[in-house]
């Protein structure tokens, strides 16, 4: 039984009414899982001997504009035991959008998410500190959201005052 | 003159400077003090910023604020097709350009299903290591300049001069190479160049143990590095450290390995490892990287194979401009790419490469237009910063420098 075998198994045991989608695009596996079940997946795949996806490599989110669902949080995810890099994905449905922290998993998922949430304006709940991680504190926007203009917004960001 | 006006007319500032009498020895020592550090710090590589908490002289809290070189990559990319990115990638990591744009390229290539000429894959593996190895002199020579030992800098800023000089050969530009394209590289790389590739080659591995001698010598230097900023191997781990950060802490994870991409599974090296997981531990790791990139360099030399070094797939890859001057077919096939894009499929992929600073990885979204709908750029930088706040607590004001540079961030990588 090679790898992906092996992992769609074992999910497909324990969260087989949860999975929405399991997807296997140019060789990278990727699981959709229901958002409410995101972090006991999680927990599974870290503590699961077999699997052991003990380290969390990237947290962000895609903005699909016109979608009824329209954020996806997307993980990347390490076994050094099966030397393999997995895809969670978790489409989130509720505005304004919110999804459970997996900083209680992963612990580098801290900044991932703070990062999102500066970018996506996602708010990870329980997260232990939801700041902006790149815009200024106070700024109104999160930019990489698809109606934010590439040009910025007039006005956002205060500019320094003009010399005498 | 102003600024002190200014003062004088704020009361609330004016009643605290009248209020405040009585300061005494006793304050300093009792009380915990709040010191910024940065963004203009000539230390923190860049305009990284950090807030210290500090008893005494020993680091009871550190918070690094990010932000201040970001330029919105990512929402840049959104919005030119992907060729447009390619010299964009140059500026993620600023010393290690062609890792960056080797990565960029081949993680188009993994979502777009091109075919790459096995030459162009070999002097992709040839600028990436040499871009490596100035990466890691510099790293080597500006930690070894914040803690003090000012010679090493001049050293390796020689040695990786040579570097950009061949660079300068190869791609037209010292810096900002900007030199593979999408379904190969730019241009062929001629014999002189191979010459000065080894040239440089034989002429490094003196300079190296030269300078191993400067800095092993030196008391001060060990001293000031031996213990300090331990990251234990699960610490490493967890807070999703990667590179060299996370082999001196006694991972042996290099992508290069364990996901080989171009050629590398043809290549003979080897994976230092340290268990330490020190400062000391990372400053080694990086001398016995550069080690161990001469040997891959010497091995492509010899092996790297005769041949086209762009792919012929005229409906994603760019035609040579020359062509297009005197062929229909190219000229048109330019007009599409270039306004229309190469259009891959519908989907997502993630690709990692190994870059001097860590695993850098891409992860492509596309609809199936020419620009990408979303890129996402996991950088090393960043996610090693993370490991600051942890490594600096109870460390002495002193060695958060050390950490700093032993960590070796790079901010146009770190803020996007």
């Amino acid at each position: 039984m090679n790898t992906k075998e092996l992992i769609i198994e074992k999910i497909k045991e324990k969260f087989s009414e949860s999975v929405e989608e399991i997807s296997d695009f140019r060789d990278d596996l990727s699981i959709t899982i229901k958002k409410d079940q995101i972090v006991n997946l999680g927990k599974f795949l870290k503590e699961d001997s077999d699997l052991q996806f003990i380290m969390c490599k990237d947290v962000t989110a895609i903005d699909w504009a016109t979608r009824k669902k329209r954020f996806t949080t997307v993980y990347h995810i390490y076994s050094f035991k099966l030397n393999y890099t997995l895809r969670l994905k978790s489409n989130i449905d509720d505005d304004p959008p919110t999804i459970e922290t997996v900083t209680s998993i992963w612990q580098s998922a801290n900044w991932y998410e703070r990062e999102t949430w500066d970018m996506y304006g996602i708010k990870f709940l329980n997260h232990p500190d939801l700041r902006r991680m790149y815009m200024p504190e106070g700024f109104e926007y999160h930019p990489l959201k698809k109606d934010f203009p590439v040009l910025g917004i007039p006005g956002s960001l205060p500019l320094p005052n003009k010399a005498d | 003159m102003d600024r002190i006006k200014q003062i004088y007319n704020d009361e609330k500032l004016l009643k605290k400077l009248q209020e405040d009498q009585n300061l005494t020895i006793e304050d300093v020592l009792e009380n915990e003090m709040v010191i910024n550090m940065g963004p203009q710090h000539p230390a923190t590589h860049g305009v990284l910023r950090l807030v210290l908490r500090l008893d005494g002289e020993t680091v009871v809290g550190i918070v690094p604020e990010l932000g201040y070189l970001h330029r919105g990559y990512e929402k840049m990319a959104e919005n030119m097709s992907f060729i447009e990115f390619i010299p964009h990638t140059d500026r993620l990591d600023y010393l290690a350009t062609m890792c960056n744009n080797v990565g960029y390229v081949l993680a188009v290539e993994k979502l777009a299903g091109i075919e790459t000429p096995k030459r162009a894959q070999y002097i992709r593996m040839i600028v990436a290591e040499l871009s490596r190895i100035a990466a890691h002199l510099i790293a080597i020579g500006t930690f070894a300049m914040d803690v003090g030992a000012v010679t090493m800098v001049m050293w390796t800023f020689r040695e990786r001069e040579k570097v950009n000089s061949i660079f300068d050969r190869i791609a037209g530009a010292r810096f900002t190479t900007s030199y593979t394209r999408i379904g190969g590289v730019a241009s062929d790389i001629d014999d002189q160049s191979i010459a000065e590739i080894a040239k440089f080659l034989t002429e490094l591995e003196p300079a190296l143990v030269e300078m191993d001698k400067l800095m092993l010598s030196n008391r001060i230097f060990i001293d000031r590095l031996e213990g300090i900023g331990i990251l234990p191997k699960e610490d490493a781990i967890a807070l999703g450290v990667t590179g060299p950060n996370l082999r001196a802490s006694g991972v042996e994870y290099d992508v290069r390995r364990a996901k080989p991409y171009l050629f590398y599974n043809e290549i003979d090296f080897k994976i230092p490892t340290f268990t330490q997981g020190d400062c000391l531990a990372r400053y080694f790791q990086r001398g016995d990287e550069v080690r161990e990139s001469v040997k891959i360099l010497r091995q492509c030399l010899d092996k790297i194979p005769q041949g086209e070094v762009i792919a012929n797939n005229p409906k994603k890859v760019l035609p040579h401009k020359t062509k297009i001057y005197s062929k229909m077919e190219e000229l048109i096939h330019d007009f599409m790419i270039i306004n229309f894009g190469i259009n891959p499929p519908v989907g997502d992929t993630y690709f990692s490469v190994e870059n001097p600073k860590g695993e850098l990885g891409f992860y492509i979204v596309s609809n199936g237009s020419g620009q990408p709908w979303k890129l996402k750029i996991h950088s090393p930088s960043f996610c090693n910063l993370q490991a600051v706040s942890q490594l600096c607590k109870g460390a002495m004001v002193s060695d958060v420098v050390a950490i700093i540079g032993s960590l070796d961030p790079v901010m146009g990588e770190a803020d996007k």
